[in-house]
């Protein structure tokens, strides 16, 4: 049982990564309708960010607070990544808006490929390991969890609070969903649709490399290909929630997390993204449009 | 007149310092985007921690490159780029007539295709001819093989199939396995690959017939990791990341291409070398692209053929004018499958060893952007990307003097698959439509007329 419990607990860290990159493939698909295939690699993108800060703050300003350090790496990560989708969109996407449907997609997979060599290129393709930030770990009724789950649960927890009111409440959000409904529409009633467009990549990217800063701190590693894995795994998690709904994400992130823990624990390890494809085929398959999401209307 | 000239001339300095802004915001974009990757390095020292070095001189270059390349795209082409417009357009529409060239290109295009090997030899020598054969000729036709297979599903029948490097890796992996156990031939196993590649097409294709569009995208993305994920994992069989060598080679009506007594070489009288086994694979490719290419055209005059370009064009209408979509689409995902089969037994053939690397999603990303690059559904089109595409990237192999510019560090082929990804992006910002971005409807009234690419939709299926 407590093997039980212990196995969730991991599940909801790595669900809770999977589901903050998995917003950014579900508000891009669902106020564009394109897979965002670069998405994953933004995510490797803010991860290493994170790691070239933290290394400056190790060599220049040695002996900086933890938490100064995360909060630090975690900022510019976001900048970092926020930047890079701003001008990817710019630059790859928008001049095919309104261009037949592949289109997009083929600039997306350009950028995914461009992204993850540009890295290693620049960067060297070896595993980048850092010392741990947060090593304590508590002990509650026989289950160990560490303090970096639990930042990584709390912060996820308070960015998607930050984020669901942004969408929810702020003139911005209710551009975000105008746009989302009806394109045309939105735009003959005076909102700046490229603009929307544009922050709509830049808050993914955001989230992207907030759980790029997350996913180096838990595993200590990165390296230029890890935008893969973690993207699929994400877009899998986003369909499984039902692609276009916020909620639907941060759930099928979770369930993502989970399946896959709980699939290494009980069964082989080897096939444990055997199983969460799997998963998003049998869920494709039985209901296409998702746990949360809207089934789609087809009109003639 | 002189209020004209100064007219132009604070529009001429109106022009510059809109430039000179625009030079400037390009400069600190490109400031934000490298300033972590390219002016800082992440390098490994003697004890294995990381380390930072600073490389602030590449970090300027790249900020100087990118304002001036900005200021002259303000400044000078675009201008140049409008006035040219302006003129094309009032320039009155010429009706060309088709040159020799480009009527016959097809027959040109087989005649050079078959003449290459010989020109080749002559030009290199025996020897000299190996890379020119093998890394440019075969390589780009098995490319161009596998784009042709995957434009069935998606140029033809409007399917986007993400996983399609499965059904590459279901052919190797058949050739392999069956003759490394069985030790039947290869001329024996080529139909079977394609047969098994069939069947994994239909089974494959069988639970995604309802999912449309990006959904359909996904699932066969998922299909393709799980085939490559079972290859590394199932090691009592396919030996995992080992992979498979020893693959024995194909014969020509039962003579070996090896240094034994009754070799190619020793019957023919000839000196031995290797490149007579490549010349051969190379007709052997060539032969497989033809028949690829045959089946295509005649299958697009046949009743499944326009069956599928009607499902391409409109599955709503395709279902409510009684064409029965399950068969189609099955149709569609077996035959590109098959073709993705031969193709994969002709890869493990000519590599002599297979292992589950060679069948990574990027493969799949490579071939779909080569049938969409080429103006999906284009033979043509497809064959010329297929060129440019990956005989681009094997010529930077090629660029020694690139090492003259850059020092004797640089490797040219560490940014090959960059240098593809940005291709990819540009040339489909360039020409959304493809290099050959018209459709000849197969079925047509009087006369037949090319549709613009933009007039029609694709990809709803």
């Amino acid at each position: 049982m407590e093997y039980f419990i212990q196995q969730l607990v991991n599940g909801l860290t790595l669900g809770s990564i999977y589901g903050m990159i998995a917003i950014g493939y579900t508000m891009v698909y669902g106020i564009i309708g394109m897979i965002n295939f670069a998405h994953g690699d933004i995510f490797m993108l803010g991860g290493f960010a994170a790691l070239i800060v933290f290394l400056l703050l190790t060599t220049f300003m040695a002996g900086v607070p933890v938490v100064l350090a995360l909060l630090l790496m975690m900022i510019v990560g976001m900048l970092t990544a926020a930047l890079w989708n701003w001008t990817i969109e710019r630059v790859a996407y928008r001049p095919l808006r309104g261009s037949f449907r592949l289109a997009p997609l083929i600039t997306a997979i350009g950028m995914s490929i461009v992204l993850s060599n540009f890295i290693q290129v620049t960067q060297g393709p070896r595993n980048k390991p850092i010392p741990p930030l947060v090593s304590s770990v508590y002990e509650i009724l026989g289950i160990a969890i560490s303090l970096k789950q639990i930042v990584i649960v709390v912060i996820t927890a308070i960015l998607l609070s930050v984020f669901w009111y942004v969408v929810n409440h702020t003139p911005l959000g209710r551009a975000q969903r105008a746009t989302e409904q009806d394109r045309k529409m939105a735009a003959l009633l005076g909102v700046d649709v490229d603009r929307t467009i544009s922050v709509t990549f830049i808050m993914g990217a955001a989230l992207a490399a907030v759980a790029g800063t997350m996913y180096l701190m838990y595993y200590g590693v990165v390296v230029f290909t890890d935008g893969f894995a973690p993207g699929v795994k994400a877009f899998t998690a986003a369909v499984l929630g039902g692609i276009g709904s916020l909620p639907g994400a941060v759930l099928g992130g979770l369930l993502i997390g989970l399946i896959e823990s709980l699939w290494s624990a009980y069964f082989t390890i080897d096939y444990k993204d055997v199983a969460t494809f799997s998963i998003l085929a049998i869920v494709l398959i039985f209901k296409p449009s998702g746990i949360l999401g809207r089934p789609e209307v087809e009109k003639v | 007149m002189a209020n004209v000239a100064s007219t132009t001339a604070s529009a001429g300095s109106e022009l510059t310092a809109r430039a000179l802004r625009e030079a400037v915001f390009a400069g600190l974009i490109t400031l934000g985007l490298f300033v972590l990757f390219v002016g800082l390095k992440t390098d490994q020292n003697i004890r294995n921690e990381l380390i930072l070095t600073q490389r602030w001189g590449l970090l300027a270059t790249f900020i100087i490159v990118a304002m001036v390349g900005r200021f002259l795209m303000v400044a000078y082409a675009q201008p140049w780029l409008a006035q040219r417009k302006a003129t094309k357009a009032a320039a009155a529409e010429v009706v060309k007539e088709e040159g020799f060239f480009s009527r016959n290109f097809s027959k040109i295009a087989i005649a050079a295709l078959v003449l290459y090997p010989p020109v080749i030899v002559a030009l290199f020598g025996v020897q000299g001819s190996l890379k020119w054969v093998d890394n440019f000729g075969i390589q780009i036709l098995i490319y161009v093989m596998l784009a042709w297979g995957l434009n069935i599903v998606v140029g033809l029948a409007g399917l986007l199939d993400l996983g399609y490097v499965a059904f590459y890796a279901v052919g190797a992996y058949s050739y392999a396995l069956l003759s490394s156990y069985f030790g039947l031939s290869f001329w024996v196993l080529l139909p079977v690959a394609g047969l098994l590649a069939a069947c994994w097409g239909v089974i494959l294709g069988f639970p995604v017939l309802r999912l449309r569009g990006d959904y359909l995208a996904i699932v066969t993305l998922a299909f393709g990791e799980i085939i490559r994920l079972v290859l590394i994992n199932w090691t009592e069989v396919t030996k995992g990341t080992f992979g498979v060598s020893g693959i024995a080679k194909a014969t020509l009506f039962g003579i070996k291409f090896d240094a034994s007594k009754d070799g190619f070489a020793a019957l023919m009288g000839l000196p031995i070398s290797s490149a007579y086994y490549k010349i051969f694979l190379f007709y052997l490719a060539l032969a497989l692209c033809m028949i690829t290419a045959f089946v295509t055209i005649r299958l697009r005059r046949m009743p499944i053929g326009r069956a599928w370009e009607a499902l391409r064009e409109d599955e709503i209408a395709c279902r409510s004018l009684g064409i029965n979509t399950v068969t189609t689409k099955l149709t569609a995902f077996a035959t590109g499958a098959m073709f993705g089969g031969f193709a994969g037994s002709f890869f493990a053939v000519r590599q002599g060893f297979v292992s589950p690397e060679s069948f990574v999603f990027l493969e799949s990303a490579v071939i779909l952007a080569i049938v969409v690059l080429g103006g999906m559904g284009s033979l043509t089109g497809i064959a010329i990307a297929a060129i440019v595409m990956i005989g681009g990237t094997e010529i930077l192999r090629e660029l020694t003097f690139l090492k003259m510019i850059f020092g004797p560090n640089f490797t040219p082929e560490l940014y090959r698959m960059l240098i593809f990804g940005l291709a990819m992006v540009i040339v489909m910002v360039w020409k959304p439509r493809g290099f050959v971005g018209s459709r000849e409807p197969t079925a047509f009234l009087h006369k037949r007329k090319a549709v613009s690419g933009s007039f029609t939709k694709e990809g709803h299926g």
